[in-house]
């Protein structure tokens, strides 16, 4: 039996849907999600649809635990965002986001790596457009940067694929365990999408300039194929453990700094994808399984921030944290949403953060990997700070700013209730999720006295320091300098560096070369005259002449020799004594 | 104008007492549990809550530091 891969179901939305009327066409957004969901639901284990292409034979769809998972949380997220997006009209936003949502299914059922490629470049064409579709000129600007980093990362993986088919004669997607530069590439190409530092300044840079639904459908899909791949691809690369705790520390430290709410829940994007590159390094069962499942978590959560900040942002049209405050008033149900997200990202009992998360750190326990678990634990109480309270604190409390929005759209409010209700349910019953991981989890369970009570502790302790230390968290209106500042200011001083050193060494060369041909030029104007003169005036003189007379022969001479006015017999000697002079020289020499 | 509920000074005061009481009632339950740490120096009693602690001080504290070097006006980067 064959089937067609899930993604072609969300591209015929998209290509039925220009010729739906809008009132309609809100319900493809819907329904295309759900039909992929309970496609993928019924898909069985094995790869299908072996199609040729220049002699290779390229798996369209390759369905295992992991792809499933991936599958699953994919298209039930699509389905919320669909529903969130329903009072919206913009076709070109609608097409776009069931592209992107294709391309990342493409990418997760993918069985071959140059199908992946095909579809990993298809969700960077899709996915600019949400950004540029904001029409803001900061968002083109944006965007432009986005879509330019993800052709560099795209050129790096596609480098990678190709001197990995070089060396193996084989396409398959499968774990890569020869570390040369062909996998190393591969990994780079990954981890640009992944927002890893310092390659993920994009995210920060082109997330918080995409319209309300567009960086609602961004957080989940670009760093989550991502971090698929690296689960399939590069598990147990140790490299990983490294850069997944040095991105779940870099997260928390942007997101302290930055005003923009919906960048602060950017950054907190790469510190949750930390988590799971760590889990990715540390690649044993459980911390496959960890990673996964709390992808699974995550995008659920932080999909459901996004949509409140997103509610913010279409009732009141700001998202400076300093612009904003006192929105609890007019917004309760954004703001209890908005809560439950920040509960869940943090990592509460009760909520899916910590049924998921835990597994990865205990994985780090159980590897003994000392540095990795403290890192974590660390970034578990940030977490909190950061994501967990100071974006509920300055949006909807701190101090009121007199803003008045009213309550959000309805089918804002059902979106995010549902995602609420999803954070709760995998928090209450973490057994949903265990029993779609890639690895079966024997008789793992988060709920121990001691880890309720610890996390508590952590998470309470962290309440504590943040309300302490309110008056260093004062918001002020400002931008955090990123990696992006070395291709957005650094190639405009790049430029001027060049113009400044390389045009004033130019301008002194070409005065050197100038002043030398020069000389020579005055030289050798004048050089048959002067050689004349010195010869004739030590003769004249050997022959007694002196004064007057010398003067007028000097200057007759050589107004002679100047003008050309030499006799022809003068010539005619002085060509014979040049033969005569040749020859005596070439009797000498031979 | 009359304050709104979470506006007035004795309910901010009664919830910095509830925060704190909430903190202390995360540590009791540790006195009855038996809790063995990981890699030996974290065993101790109430160990998460200074790991929480003192992560947060410390990381407010880093990331203030960073911002001197790194916040900049909002328009840093349209200027000339």
């Amino acid at each position: 039996m064959n089937y067609i891969p899930p993604a072609w179901i969300l591209f015929f939305g998209a290509l039925i849907s220009p010729i739906f009327l809008p009132g309609a066409r809100k319900w493809i957004l819907i329904l295309t999600p759900a039909l992929a969901f309970l496609y993928i639901l019924n898909l069985q284990p094995g790869t299908y649809l072996i199609v040729h292409f220049f002699g290779f034979k390229l798996t369209q769809i390759r369905v295992d635990k992991l792809s499933k998972i991936f599958g699953y949380i994919f298209t039930i997220y699509g389905f919320a965002t669909g529903i969130y997006s329903f009072y919206l009209k913009d076709l070109k936003q609608q097409i776009s986001s069931l592209i992107y949502m294709g391309g990342a299914l493409g990418v997760v059922f993918a069985g071959d790596i140059i199908t992946l490629y095909f579809y990993w470049e298809l969700m960077a064409i899709a996915s600019v457009i949400l950004i540029l579709a904001r029409e803001s000129k900061n968002a083109v600007n944006a965007g432009y940067r986005y879509i330019l980093v993800h052709i560099a990362g795209g050129l790096c993986l596609l480098a990678g694929i190709v001197l990995y088919i070089n060396h193996t004669h084989s396409i398959s997607f499968v774990h890569f365990t020869h570390q040369n530069l062909a996998t190393y590439l591969i990994l780079i190409g990954v981890l640009v999408n992944a927002a890893a530092p310092p390659l993920g300044a994009w995210l920060p840079d082109a997330y918080p300039e995409a319209t309300v639904t567009g960086s609602v459908v961004l957080s989940a899909y670009t760093t989550k194929t991502a971090v698929y791949t690296l689960l399939r691809g590069f598990p147990g690369w140790e490299i990983l453990i490294f850069i997944g705790c040095l991105m779940s520390i870099y997260g928390i430290f942007y997101a302290l700094l930055e005003n923009d709410m919906r960048r602060i829940l950017a950054y907190s994007i790469i510190n949750q994808v930390g988590f799971m590159i760590t889990g990715a390094g540390i690649g044993t069962a459980m911390a496959i399984d960890g990673a996964a499942a709390h992808a699974f978590a995550h995008i659920i959560y932080k999909g459901l921030l996004f949509m409140s900040a997103g509610s913010v942002l279409y009732m009141t049209g700001k998202s400076k944290c300093t612009e904003l405050g006192g929105l609890y008033k007019t917004m309760p149900y954004t703001l209890l949403f908005g809560c439950i997200g920040a509960l869940s990202i943090s990592a509460f009992p009760l909520t899916s953060g910590f049924t998921t998360k835990s597994m990865i750190i205990e994985s780090s326990v159980h590897q003994h990997l000392i540095w990795a678990w403290l890192t974590l634990e660390i970034a578990s109480a940030g977490v909190f700070l950061h994501a967990g309270i100071k974006f509920p604190y300055f949006v909807f409390f701190a101090k009121d700013k007199g803003l008045r929005p009213g309550e959000t759209n309805k089918s804002m409010l059902i979106a995010m209730g549902f995602l609420s209700f999803l954070c709760i349910f995998l928090g209450v019953y973490p057994q949903v999720i265990y029993k779609i991981l890639p690895y079966p989890v024997a008789g793992y369970t988060a709920y121990t006295p001691s880890h309720v009570i610890t996390q508590m502790q952590l998470l309470m302790f962290s309440a504590l320091v943040f309300f302490l230390l309110l008056p260093l968290l004062k918001r002020t209106d400002t931008i955090s300098l990123d990696t992006d500042w070395f291709y957005r200011k650094g190639g405009k001083y790049a430029y001027i560096f060049f113009d400044k050193t390389l045009n004033t060494i130019n301008y002194y060369v070409d005065k050197f070369i100038i002043s030398i041909v020069k000389l020579i030029c005055s030289l050798f104007s004048d050089f048959i005259a002067n050689i004349a003169l010195f010869i004739f005036v030590n003769i004249w003189i050997m022959r007694g002449l002196s004064g007057k007379r010398l003067e007028i022969k000097k200057q007759t001479l050589y107004y002679d020799i100047k003008q050309d006015l030499m006799p022809i017999g003068i010539g005619a000697a002085i060509s014979g004594i040049f033969l005569v002079l040749i020859f005596i020289l070439g009797m000498k020499i031979w | 104008m009359k304050k709104d509920f979470l506006e007035r000074p004795e309910t901010i005061k009664l919830l910095w007492r509830l925060l704190y009481i909430l903190c202390a009632l995360t540590l009791i339950p540790e006195i009855f549990i038996k809790r063995h740490g990981h890699f030996g120096f974290d065993g101790f009693f109430g160990f998460y809550a200074l790991l929480g602690f003192l992560s947060c001080v410390v990381l407010i504290l880093i990331s203030k530091l960073g911002g001197i070097f790194l916040k900049k006006d909002p328009h840093y980067y349209d200027k000339k």
